[in-house]
């Protein structure tokens, strides 16, 4: 909403400085977004054409010599066809920056003449597009004088950003009420004396559609003379950025703006018999002022005659039955519409116009009949005319919403102590209605303030008046005591996730939540895929069931840069389906190249090798670690999801329940995600992690430290190349589980030497006594065992 | 006799001091000392002497055994010097050969988990819990409970992201704020309540400064007394502790929004004159950072609150825009592209837990 500060000095009497009134506007909820004080136009001034020469070296340039007031001529080439000696033009000094041009003026020689500044054109000022020749000015203009001065251009203009529950404030009139009640002035009476007018007006009007249109006003001026309106008029639309067309539409313009009361005018000579207003039918046009042709719906409301639509009901007139200058017949429209019709139809249409911006949020009800009663007035001022009287249909009398309002609901919300009279006095310079004194009152709401409800809505009105400012900040009562745990065990493993990849060299990444369709199938797994229904882009579409298919497009984005080896991580969400328990906390992460947590690349000392499905294990153990699953009670299984290489993937559980998938991505997929390996990952689903159990005490359990020596002792097998290593390492340890504190495997093997399908895997096994030291015996009798063990559970026998 | 003694002992010290290496010289040893060493031999053949000439040799020859068995030990003794010497020389390294970066030092967190972990460092001093919700939303979390009018624009295709219709026939939407979790918490707890909700938001948007995913901070207070000076309060004890300054201007502005009644904006005092980079706590610039209010008495119902019993604020704040105002990433879209370059220059490393007592940032 733009306005200038004189149309506001219309509606407000004050004596503020134009920074009182922007700061109290944006205190007050009217946020200024700019204020355009149009100091640029201060260098110019009237400056008087003293004689024009023709220039001695270009047939289509003058030399002129310019009187400024100043007292010196001053030498001046122009090319204007106009210009000449005698006229009263803007003359800008070198120096002086041109708004229509943004060039800085300075001193130049224009084919070998001098020339000391410059008389401009309107498009120089910006004032039109004129650019025919330089501005002339009556002969009685004051040279010397500060041209947009006296031309009255020197108006600032304020534009404030509104919030959608202001419709009072799409008007000049009601900022100004703002600003007088929050003590900025007093507001001028707005009041619009009724305008008599001769006999019925001859068009009558039928509401097919009365849920859409509440009220219809229609008048008949007849004789009108249209042409361009008042330059004061024209002036004020060009600073708020509109275009003058003819008198009759500036006035309908103006209003609008004014008193935030659209309008429309037909010429009624265009207009056949009378005017229905219905819903449109399906696929029926209109020509609109825009030039641009509309096919509507009966979602849309319009206004016809006999000959079809004229008007798309509170949005924009037809170009066929506008007013132009051969008009001398008009009728003019003042109607209700329904808000939220007219937003759909804007909106579906993709028509944003002033009237929509105002029907939309809500106009005055009551203030339909007077704004046509103003606009006939000024129709008759600015163009003559002689009107009927006003047809109005549908109206109903208006009713207003009374809230009741205890004061003490300012301190209860705000902390501001306001007394009860004060409140009521702000609430009654909005115009607001308290019915009675006291602490408790019910207050009739005007009917320009759909938006006030509640009692809620009261205080903020009156907190704005009152002031933001003087709400004291009150510290809000502490618990007296120590602040402790506030995060879940689910946040708790989120941040320790992915601190735990951090720190194994993992670069933690933000992905979208939405990837394409295509590599959401991926990853699906047969399961209906989550797709937007108004995606932004065909790769943003559907919404992720794993955290992979971001992150290794990520990898392949980075190598395309030329980072090749990369270690991306994600703590995030994937989708499962639509309801919250879909949802779930993954830990993802993808290595590439040499990505590996020990150094990545080459190296003098030796390259480090390519990333496997060990790395992508040791990831995923560590997130679970580090969410406090030893890994030692978690079980591997072979395989994992189809996205993984068959061989070389794995699965971690706890029982039946999968904590983690992981391993070197399948071939197919890497082809179908059109990045190369090696590449591996992994998924850790972090609510399958079961809650720690609670503990009575931080106490750690006791520890007893063995006095004898720790022993260890190689064992080999050859086993079958199916035999898993856990296998061989389970049936070692538990050949004495009391004895043997850890087993390792420090070899794996396959050759021709063991024989077609086997291998071998050779394992340390640590010995911890703790009640003597062993004998060889002892020791004989517990390798025994432990190959056995192995023997019977893998069919593994020690190698010779 | 003697001659032949001082012929041996200058042979002996000549051996000794030719002798290369330890080996060498215990062989020397072995001929002076050993059993049948020379110096032994000499030793020997004091038993066949006469007393008085044992009395005159016995030293002469004793003498001679220890200055050899003392020549050998120091010759023995410069040997192993030399030899370390020389096993030091030939070990010896370039040290500035490059060394792997520790992992910890490699890996990198992201801004926006950085500045969650900031922001919950600092609600959770003033007694806050971190809430979280679903990032897919029914039409009722979303707007209705949020006393969004039917026909708002935000119910739109046009602002907000739709799913296609499920099974059911019901088309659920991705939370265009994080406020559906103020419902939802309402729903699970009786007050007093003091959350803060950080999570994902979407909206249809992408620009420099919008994406079609972002990222929200959401704050609420409900019980029988919180109010606007209160939140004034909060507001402006949080966004001192973030940006890390001991003042800060703020102005609490009205404005509007369906969940809050009254509602307000706040601006920080800025200066942003020098290009990137935006710094509090000086300067003549508002840079607006929130929207606040006093929860709506709708919202409240909505939550099974009694508006006349139970009051309390809310605020939401964008954390990718807290993140770039901190840290000065100048676009947002980088934040979701995951480029290492990126990552490794604004991402923080994972040892920098942000703490109260330690700061938030280092």
């Amino acid at each position: 909403m733009k306005f200038t500060l004189s149309w506001l000095k219309d509606h407000l009497d004050t004596d503020a400085s134009l920074d009182q009134i922007v700061e109290t506007l944006t205190m007050i909820g009217l946020e200024v977004e700019s204020v355009d004080d149009k100091s640029q136009l201060k260098p110019f001034v009237i400056a008087k054409v003293v004689s024009a020469e023709q220039h001695p070296d270009a047939d289509r340039l003058r030399v002129l010599r310019v009187d400024d007031g100043s007292g010196q001529l001053i030498q001046v080439v122009c090319g204007a066809p106009n210009a000449r000696a005698g006229l009263i033009g803007a003359f800008a000094k070198p120096g002086t920056y041109i708004p229509g041009t943004g060039i800085t003026l300075s001193v130049g020689k224009i084919r070998g003449v001098e020339s000391h500044g410059m008389m401009c054109s309107e498009r120089e000022l910006q004032l039109s597009d004129e650019h025919n020749g330089i501005i002339e000015l009556p002969e009685d203009a004051p040279v010397g004088q500060s041209f947009a001065e006296w031309a009255k251009l020197d108006d600032p203009v304020i534009e404030i950003g509104l919030t959608p529950n202001r419709p009072d404030c799409t008007s000049v009139h009601g900022i100004a009420r703002d600003l007088a009640a929050a003590g900025l002035g007093k507001l001028k009476d707005g009041t619009v004396a009724p305008v008599p007018g001769k006999g019925v007006c001859p068009v009558d009007v039928v509401i097919e559609a009365p849920e859409l249109c509440p009220g219809f006003g229609l008048r008949l001026v007849r004789g009108v003379k249209n042409g361009p309106s008042p330059k004061w008029l024209q002036q004020r639309l060009i600073a708020i950025g509109l275009r003058p067309i003819n008198a009759l539409v500036d006035i309908t313009n103006y209003i609008t703006f004014d008193r935030g009361r659209p309008l429309h005018v037909f010429d009624a000579a265009k207009v056949a018999g009378n005017l229905v207003i219905r819903r449109a039918k399906d696929g029926e046009k209109i020509l609109a002022l825009d030039g641009r042709e509309y096919a509507l719906t009966p979602e849309n409301c319009v206004i016809a005659d006999e000959k079809g639509v004229e008007s798309i009901a509170g949005i924009m007139g037809g170009e066929l039955s506008g007013c132009d200058e051969s008009t001398t017949d008009v009728l003019i429209e003042s109607a209700l519409w329904s808000p939220l019709n007219i937003a759909r139809t804007g909106r579906d249409l993709g028509i944003i116009t002033d009237a929509r911006y105002r029907f939309e949020r809500g106009v005055d009800p009551e203030f339909a009949i007077p704004g046509l009663e103003l606009a006939t007035k000024m129709v008759l001022n600015l163009c003559g005319g002689e009107p009927t009287e006003i047809r109005a249909v549908g109206f109903k009398p208006f009713e207003p919403k009374v809230v009741k309002f205890p004061a003490s609901e300012v301190k209860r919300l705000t902390g501001l102590d306001v007394p009860a009279e004060e409140s009521h006095a702000i609430l009654k310079r909005l115009g607001f209605e308290p019915l009675g004194e006291g602490e408790v009152v019910d207050v009739k709401v005007p009917s320009w303030r759909p938006d006030v409800d509640g009692k809620a809505d009261l205080v903020e009105e009156v907190m704005r008046i009152h002031g933001v400012n003087r709400i004291e900040p009150q510290p809000m009562i502490s618990k007296d005591s120590v602040s402790g745990k506030i995060l879940t065990t689910a946040q708790i493993r989120t941040r320790m996730a992915r601190r735990a990849l951090a720190v194994r060299g993992m670069m933690e990444a933000v992905t979208w939540s939405f990837i394409s369709e295509p590599q959401a199938r991926l990853f699906a797994e047969n399961r209906p895929l989550i797709k937007l229904a108004n995606p932004i882009a065909a790769d943003l579409s559907t919404m992720r069931p794993s955290l992979l298919p971001g992150l290794i497009a990520a990898a392949k984005r980075n190598g395309d840069r030329g980072f090749r080896d990369v270690a991306l991580c994600e703590v995030a969400a994937t989708y499962e389906g639509d309801r919250p328990e879909d949802q779930r906390r993954v830990a993802a992460g993808v290595r590439r190249g040499t990505a590996r947590p020990e150094g990545q690349g080459r190296s003098w000392s030796g390259n480090v090798a390519p990333v496997d499905v060990f790395i992508a294990k040791a990831d995923a153990l560590a997130v679970l670690e580090a969410c406090g699953v030893p890994a030692e009670r978690v079980q591997i299984e072979a395989g994992g999801p189809s996205w993984y290489h068959p061989g070389r993937s794995g699965t971690l559980k706890m029982g039946p329940m999968v904590l983690a998938t992981f391993g070197e991505f399948h071939p197919k997929l890497l082809e179908e995600m059109d990045v190369t390996g090696p590449i591996c990952g992994f998924e850790v689903f972090l609510d399958a992690i079961p809650e720690p159990k609670a503990r009575p005490t931080r106490t750690k359990p006791r520890l007893d430290l063995s006095p004898f020596q720790a022993v260890t002792r190689d064992f080999a097998f050859v086993v079958n190349r199916k035999v898993q290593a856990a296998t061989v390492m389970r049936a070692a340890a538990a050949a004495d589980k009391k004895l043997i504190t850890g087993v390792t495997v420090f070899d794996v093997f396959e050759g021709e030497a063991l024989g077609a399908g086997k291998k071998s895997i050779a394992i340390e096994v640590t010995v911890q006594p703790t009640d003597k030291t062993l004998t060889d015996e002892d020791f004989e009798a517990l390798s025994k065992r432990i190959v056995d063990n192995v023997a019977k559970q893998t069919g593994g026998v020690l190698r010779a | 006799m003697m001659n032949d003694l001082d012929q041996l002992e200058k042979q002996l010290l000549d051996e000794i001091a030719a002798a290369g290496d330890e080996a060498a010289l215990e062989a020397v040893r072995v001929s002076a000392l050993g059993k049948k060493g020379s110096i032994s031999e000499k030793l020997k053949m004091l038993g066949s002497m006469t007393p008085e000439e044992r009395q005159t040799m016995g030293p002469v020859i004793n003498g001679l055994k220890n200055r050899i068995t003392d020549a050998i030990t120091a010759r023995r003794t410069e040997l192993r010097e030399a030899a370390i010497a020389a096993r030091l020389e030939r070990e010896r390294v370039d040290v500035t050969l490059p060394v792997a970066k520790p992992a910890a030092e490699r890996g990198r967190i992201h801004p926006i988990s950085q500045v969650i972990d900031e922001i919950t460092a600092i609600f959770g001093d003033l007694g806050f819990e971190i809430a979280e919700g679903p990032d897919i939303e029914t039409d009722y979390y979303n707007f209705t409970a949020l006393n969004f009018p039917e026909g708002h624009p935000a119910r739109e295709m046009h602002d907000t992201f739709f799913l296609e219709p499920n099974a059911q026939g019901e088309r659920k939407l991705l939370r265009t704020h994080t406020s559906p979790v103020q419902i939802r918490t309402m729903e699970a707890k009786k007050p007093p309540i003091r959350i803060v909700i950080p999570g994902k938001t979407y909206r249809a948007d992408s620009d420099a400064t919008h994406t079609p995913m972002f990222h929200q901070l959401e704050g609420l207070v409900i019980d029988k007394t919180a109010n606007i000076a209160n939140m004034k309060w909060v507001l402006t004890e949080f966004c001192k502790a973030y940006f890390e300054v001991s003042s800060l201007n703020m102005r609490f502005r009205p404005s509007f929004f369906p969940f809050t009644e009254p509602s307000l904006e706040v601006d920080i005092q800025c200066d942003r004159s020098r290009p990137g980079e935006v710094r509090f706590g000086e300067g003549n610039d508002w840079m607006e950072i929130l929207g606040c209010g006093m929860v709506h008495p709708n919202v409240l119902r909505y939550g099974g609150l009694d508006p006349d019993e139970y009051q309390g604020f809310a605020w939401g704040m964008g954390i990718d825009r807290i993140a770039m105002l901190k840290y000065g990433m100048p676009d947002l879209r980088a934040f979701f592209d995951a480029d290492v370059r990126w990552l490794e220059h604004y991402g923080f490393r994972p040892l920098d837990l942000p703490t109260l007592f330690g700061g938030l940032s280092s």
